[in-house]
């Protein structure tokens, strides 16, 4: 960023609720059904139709909740948000507004700032605070393409309508793109793993948007801010960040008004553009949902929510760090995915080397389920017989290489370690009378090698390794080998 | 009162003698419902949801499962105009 500047970013995320109907009706909140099958007379907005609510809604809102340090609020009240679009059949959006369901949290992410290259310099924890999470519901879809004459018409699918949605809005805390892009991957990974949200960018199941204003350092108040939208990718977010940040100062460097407008990420000519200015911005009449009672959260509720949390992926990872003595950059990369947290946490108890459970599943099993696009979870190599492997290794009967080698094999075939090492003949001979017995024969085979040897040419000391490793077939433990060599020359 | 302001965003043309009539009507009626003002409401909860006291023991939530859905064929039925499965509207943004 431009000396003496610096930007003011808040961020709000639209996550949807991993429920299996949507919000105040029963019909299915599958997606890529064909347009308009999952509606009834509720989410179509018909006459007379009215919401109940769906419990899950709750019971996921409450996990979302207490996963970014929010409070859940005793009262909560769903109100009418009013403006008028095609894909919002009522002319008005259930959602919460002067009393949502949760407000006033505090959340500790990590952040790093990036170099050229995209590598994260120094990760450093950064508290913000959020303000709210309210329960909404989402809107249909509208579509511009595919369909005859979409330069007269528009065509609505309301499939989505009804889709329940947490609406979480950070204060302005953030100083820089990269903070705003490790907030909203920390979000949709804490969403994933309590189970509240499957928050997938692409399905569009987490939507973020971003308010960004740019002002002189050490100027009090601010100057106005631009909403961003589009944003389909966190990368891309991070990217329409960068570009307003640009933007916004040369305009006030060139003594040009920034106006406050809401404006699109164009990923086809990496800038943003304008969506619509203020002079066009809602007014939205909110007023309490006559249809719906006060949403009343009891304390035992709460509590039994707080004690059904499972443990955090950051304080996993501080744990892995100091239980396990892991790096934090292993142990972030861990617990990036619950899955593999859990995977993990089995090897590294079962193999007792915890150390080399995490460089084999950071490499080698990664790799390869990545190649296969698949979790830990439905990996063919399962971490009982992971950790199986390691004490194989650990125990000197295989070397590194070999065991390497095993668990591609393991996870083409999906033969536990004992089965793949013996077919292909890695067990090491670490049987002492076997490999005396070679050398033996090695030594009565070369008489004038062994005197020379004898007679202080230590540099053959290698050509009798070779000699015993080749008579071995490669799989005399080396260690052993050298000392019985040793012994017998 | 700014009639035209409430007729835009309730979506509705209104001419100006539409405005001219409107207006005094709309005036003399919040000035009706303002007589409430005159009560004092401090220590009075506001009443949300409509219902009483004994109705509110009704409230209820719903189980997380799906019922049938109207399908395509029935939503589009009653729409002025449906193409490929969707709804037809004037173009927007
Ligand atoms: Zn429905």
């Amino acid at each position: 960023m431009k000396e003496g500047w610096e930007v003011i970013i808040g961020m709000e995320i639209h996550a949807q609720l991993a429920t299996e109907t949507k919000i105040f009706c029963a019909c299915a909140t599958s997606f890529g059904d064909e347009p308009n099958e999952n509606v009834c007379p509720v989410c179509l907005g018909l006459p007379g139709a009215l919401p109940v609510l769906n419990e899950k809604v709750i019971e996921f809102g409450a996990k979302a909740a207490l996963a970014l340090g929010l409070n859940i609020n005793e009262t909560s009240v769903f109100s009418r948000k009013n403006y008028f679009y095609p894909d919002l059949p009522k002319g008005y959006q259930i959602s919460q507004y002067d009393k949502p369901f949760s407000s006033d949290g505090t959340l500790t992410i990590m952040t790093a700032e990036r170099d050229e290259s995209g590598r994260a310099k120094e990760w450093k924890p950064m508290t913000i605070r959020i303000e709210r999470m309210h329960l909404e519901e989402d809107a249909g879809k509208n579509v511009h393409e595919g369909l005859p004459e979409t330069d007269k018409y528009s065509y609505v699918d309301l499939n989505r309508a009804g889709t329940p949605l947490g609406e979480i809005v950070t204060a302005p805390d953030f100083r820089s793109s990269w903070q705003a892009y490790d907030y909203v991957n920390h979000v949709r990974r804490v969403l994933q793993w309590v189970g509240a949200s499957d928050a997938d960018m692409e399905k569009g199941n987490l939507r973020c948007e971003a308010n960004v204003s740019v002002r002189k350092i050490g100027q009090e108040n601010f100057n106005n801010k631009v909403e961003l939208k589009n944003l389909n990718s966190v990368r891309f977010m991070q990217k329409a960040i960068e570009f307003e940040i640009e933007r916004q100062i040369a305009a006030h460097e060139a003594g040009e008004i920034v106006s406050q407008e809401t404006r699109l990420w164009d990923e086809k000519n990496n800038q943003t553009r304008v969506m619509r200015s203020k002079e066009d911005a809602h007014d939205y009449r909110y007023f309490p949902e006559p249809d719906l009672q006060p949403l009343k959260i009891t304390q035992e509720f709460i509590e039994r929510a707080k004690s059904e949390m499972p443990e955090l992926p950051d304080a996993m990872r501080d744990r892995f760090m100091s239980e396990y003595e892991l790096s934090f950059n292993d142990a972030s990369q861990i617990v990036l995915d619950k899955s593999l947290a859990e995977f993990y946490e089995t090897t590294a108890k079962n193999s007792g080397n915890p150390r080399t459970s995490a460089n084999f599943i950071l490499s080698e099993l990664t790799r390869e389920l990545n190649n296969a696009n698949k979790s830990a979870s439905d990996s063919p190599v399962s971490a009982e017989n992971l950790a199986e492997l390691i004490k194989t290794l650990d125990a000197g009967k295989i070397n590194n290489n070999q065991a390497k080698e095993v668990i591609v094999e393991m996870f083409a075939s999906g033969k536990d370690a004992a089965t793949v090492i013996s077919e292909k003949g890695f067990e090491q001979i670490s049987d002492t009378s076997a490999i005396e017995k070679i050398v033996d024969e090695i030594i009565k085979n070369n008489e004038n090698q062994v005197n020379a040897y004898r007679g202080g040419n230590e540099k053959l000391f290698g050509f009798f390794v070779g000699q015993t490793m080749k008579a071995s077939q490669g799989k005399a433990n080396p260690k052993i080998v050298n000392e019985i060599l040793k012994d017998k020359l | 009162m700014d009639v035209r302001k409430v007729a835009k965003l309730a979506h509705l043309e209104i001419t100006d003698a539409e405005v001219a009539m409107f207006e005094p009507q709309m005036a003399s009626i919040v000035a009706y419902v303002e007589q409430l003002n005159e009560l004092d409401t401090s220590n009075v909860e506001p009443m949300l949801g409509g219902l009483t006291a004994e109705g509110e023991k009704t409230e209820t939530a719903r189980v997380d499962v799906p019922h049938e859905s109207l399908g395509q064929k029935s939503a589009l039925k009653e729409a002025p105009s449906a193409v490929g499965g969707h709804f037809q509207v004037p173009k927007v943004l």
